[in-house]
């Protein structure tokens, strides 16, 4: 059995600032590997670019530190390339609501069996305080200085509405909540969105631990993820954020697993001319 | 006769490109030598669009302007095409297309065509009137249409063998005695276009993952590579832009595939981030770029070479690449097999630069070689570093999920472990070691190819798809002291081809751009004087008749 540990980096230089959201995502991911049972070397961990995607920096595991905005088309091709591994997509709000907007939309119509998760602070933290897609209307921050003035992109409703296969959204207060979410994201065969709140401690002085708290609540025990007009009433409902597993569908193909080349022959691709 | 050059002129959505697909086989099974390409308009019905086929005893590899005969579909078949013809330009078709001109011959095919059910199958009269007229196999012309219309039933299987066979009767009948000598080594010869071979060429060099977005001239690639992706295991994907098409193509080479992505100059554009990111995580990257006139959308379906300075200078930051750009269809073929073992080898990304006039165009090649597929993948062991510090800069790549190391790769500078680092030593040793891969790169590079006399006073240079052209072209100055210097690698040149240059008394550029790309890369790289260029921009194909005249006005001979 491994433990979280196991996929600690030694010596890690850890760029996030103290109390950053980050560190809670990273120890809830560790738990999620660690009770799935899953050895660094059959997971891959893709980011972009930002303060969220040097997650897999400190994760022990494979690691493709791409683009901006370019961690879904990466994932998808290394999901294709090799559908053994676990394919872990990891970003943050910008890099994949903004930059990686056109990826994220059509990454959902494919539904590879790959996770997305994205820490989700409402603004952006690298490059030092200006509004991300998910910041609130009115919010003065860094760039905007009267205020933001365009509604926020809500992911959980487009993705219930392109139909994606797992639809979640945690907070990174509530540890247990995320790790399950997290192994549940993992365990989910085809593509599964997870969408974390998470204070930036340092740019976001709205967005904070004590806000999410307020402005969030767990759905109920006995929610049925499967109904997709209620997971979308719930997804539009901003005047307080649903926490859980908010949409499942669990019949919708597996992208990798109709392609043309696997038809003939499952070994893959990855390994074809080796000596394995 | 030893041949006889045909175009077809019509309006888009008339079905031209079946009479090419139809006549070009028609041609090689009747033991003949064929050259087809085509020129189209950006549109899907109307406007005029043609093919020239030239049909020939003796091989026929390159564009002419030359029109023995002009066959035309519609009313504006024949003004575009009017500064190539000749007083013997015989001009066939409908009387109402056909009339006012000198040299007419009236067929109506759609009449014909209407005779056995359907209009539609004017292009099968068409395609047998030709036939008839250069006396083709007639067996060969049966076989053709069955199979061209295979999937369509025998009602319309036998309606248009019927009426291709009339239109043969029609055309022997005509007397316009254009038949020609066969020649039985065209048995052993295939029909290729560059699009095909490049296609091929994939899959000989190892090609096992493709993700592209359409755009003309390079789509046919793609389409070709999605056709064989069953028999030979190919990964294919239609991405949702060309950004996204590049990441993947990256990313699967990281997984362990061999992914090629096929653009053209404006989707290539969007790609320049990807170009930079395989040169920082040192992960092969194979892209095929087939060129258009630019800029922005540019002539989308006409063709140039001016994106040479695109791919050259791609990507932010200093990283070493290779850019091929094959002169004819075998090494279309050869050339992007051999980019997916040179990418592999030096972790670096490599470019096939096309054209639109090389990937249309289709003539007869021998059997292509079988190509080594070389693998350059380590099964890693615990220790494993990703960028581990070399002497010539080549770090040992794995895969996830093969052997016991982590695969770590990092887009921002990084340590031998692919851990991000601000350390201005650890950094200027990684900018060191990704650049000494260069000094195996131009050891390896192809050096270019000399023809004709090796006393030349006069050195033509051409780069890319113009090599046929001017092959032929220069076989009217086989008296004077004029050699022909060919680059299929344009980067990095190799380092003979200094000599090649000084030993010349003049040196002309002939390229296909407006600024004359290769020369000015030649000048900056051996410090020479490239100032003489023949440089053509109207976006149309050369001709062999062009680069003829233009070097005769250059020479005054």
């Amino acid at each position: 059995m491994f433990r979280p540990e196991d996929y600690d980096i030694p010596n890690a230089d850890i760029a996030w600032c103290p109390g950053c959201g980050n560190f809670g995502i990273i120890r809830a991911l560790k738990m999620a590997l660690a009770q799935l049972n899953l050895p660094p070397s059959k997971v891959v961990i893709v980011s972009g670019i930002g303060q969220a995607a040097k997650m897999p920096q400190y994760v022990k595991a494979h690691m493709f530190n791409g683009l901006h905005g370019r961690s879904l088309p990466a994932a998808v091709a290394i999901k294709m390339v090799n559908p053994q591994l676990v394919v872990i997509a990891e970003s943050g709000d910008g890099c994949t609501y903004a930059e990686g907007g056109n990826h994220f939309i059509h990454t959902i119509r494919r539904n590879p069996d790959i996770t997305n998760i994205v820490h989700n602070n409402q603004i952006y933290g690298l490059t030092k305080g200006q509004a991300s897609p998910t910041t609130p209307r009115g919010q003065t921050t860094t760039l905007q200085i009267d205020g933001v003035y365009v509604d926020p992109f809500n992911p959980i409703a487009v993705a219930v509405a392109l139909d994606a296969s797992f639809v979640a959204r945690t907070f990174v207060g509530y540890l247990d909540l995320t790790v399950e979410i997290f192994k549940q994201a993992i365990q989910h065969k085809g593509y599964a969105l997870v969408d974390v709140f998470q204070p930036c401690v340092t740019f976001n002085k709205v967005n904070t631990y004590e806000w999410y708290k307020q402005n969030t609540y767990i759905l109920p025990e006995d929610y049925d993820p499967t109904d997709r007009d209620r997971a979308f009433k719930i997804a539009t409902d901003t005047k307080k954020y649903a926490l859980g597993v908010i949409y499942k569908n669990p019949n919708k193909p597996i992208f990798e697993e109709q392609l043309v080349a696997y038809k003939v022959d499952e070994t893959p691709i990855a390994y074809r001319g080796l000596k394995v | 006769m030893n041949e006889v050059s045909v175009v077809i002129s019509g309006a888009a959505g008339q079905g031209i490109q079946a009479v090419e697909h139809l006549l070009s086989n028609v041609v090689k099974d009747s033991d003949l030598y064929v050259f087809a390409t085509k020129e189209y308009m950006s549109r899907v019905r109307g406007g005029n669009n043609s093919t020239t086929l030239r049909i020939s005893c003796k091989p026929v590899y390159a564009n002419i302007d030359r029109i023995d005969l002009l066959l035309v579909l519609n009313e504006n078949a024949i003004e575009r095409h009017r500064w190539r013809m000749t007083t013997s330009t015989i001009v066939l078709g409908e009387e109402k297309f056909v009339k006012d001109e000198t040299n007419h011959v009236v067929v109506e095919f759609s009449k014909i065509a209407e005779s056995f059910g359907n209009r539609i199958y004017a292009n099968s009269v068409a395609t047998g009137v030709l036939a008839g007229i250069m006396e083709l196999n007639i067996d060969a012309l049966k076989k053709n249409i069955e199979q061209y219309f295979v999937k369509k039933g025998n009602e319309v299987i036998n309606a248009n063998v019927s009426a291709a066979l009339k239109g043969y009767e029609l055309g022997r009948k005509l007397g316009l005695k254009l038949e020609l000598k066969k020649c039985e080594e065209v048995r052993k010869k295939n029909l290729l276009n560059g699009s095909m071979a490049v296609a091929l060429g994939a899959v000989a060099g190892g090609c096992n993952f493709v993700s592209s977005y359409p755009m003309s001239p390079s789509t046919a690639v793609f389409t070709e590579l999605a056709k064989m992706s069953k028999t030979h295991g190919i990964l294919v994907e239609q991405a949702e832009d060309e950004i996204a098409a590049a990441n993947m193509v990256i990313a699967a080479w990281y997984a362990g595939a061999r992914g090629l992505v096929t653009t053209s100059g404006g989707g290539f554009a969007l790609m320049c981030e990807a170009i930079s990111l395989a040169g920082m995580i040192e992960t092969p990257i194979v892209v095929h770029l087939g060129q258009r006139p630019g800029p922005a959308t540019g002539l989308p379906t006409r063709t140039e070479q001016a994106d040479l300075n695109l791919v050259l200078y791609a990507g932010h930051g200093e990283f070493p690449r290779v850019i091929y750009a094959p002169g004819s269809i075998e090494e279309a073929y050869e050339l992007t097999a051999k980019a997916f073992n040179v990418a592999d080898k030096f972790q670096i990304p490599v470019f096939v630069l096309t054209d639109q006039y090389l990937l249309d165009s289709y003539y007869l090649v021998d059997d292509l070689p079988k190509m080594d597929i070389e693998r350059h993948i380590v099964k890693t062991d615990a220790n494993y570093r990703r960028y581990t510090v070399t002497e010539d800069g080549i770090s040992p790549r794995g895969i996830p999920g093969y052997g016991e190391g982590l695969v770590r790769v990092d887009s921002d500078e990084h340590d031998e472990f692919g851990h991000i680092t601000e350390s201005s030593s650890v950094r200027k040793a990684m900018v060191e070691k990704r650049l000494r891969k260069m000094n195996k790169i131009i050891q390896e590079a192809l050096p270019p190819k000399l023809s004709g006399p090796k006393d030349y006073e006069v050195l033509i240079v051409s780069w890319g798809s113009t090599y046929l052209i001017v092959e032929e072209a220069l076989q009217s100055f086989l008296n004077h002291k004029i050699a022909h210097l060919h680059f299929s690698q344009v980067y990095p040149i190799h380092p003979s081809a200094k000599e090649y240059f000084e030993k010349a008394k003049r040196v002309i550029f002939i390229e296909q751009n407006a600024t004359g790309q290769f020369a000015n890369l030649v000048q900056q790289t051996f410090l020479i004087d490239t100032s003489e260029r023949i440089l053509k921009y109207d976006g149309y194909a050369y001709s062999v008749e062009q680069i003829a005249k233009a070097i005769r006005e250059r020479l005054g001979v």
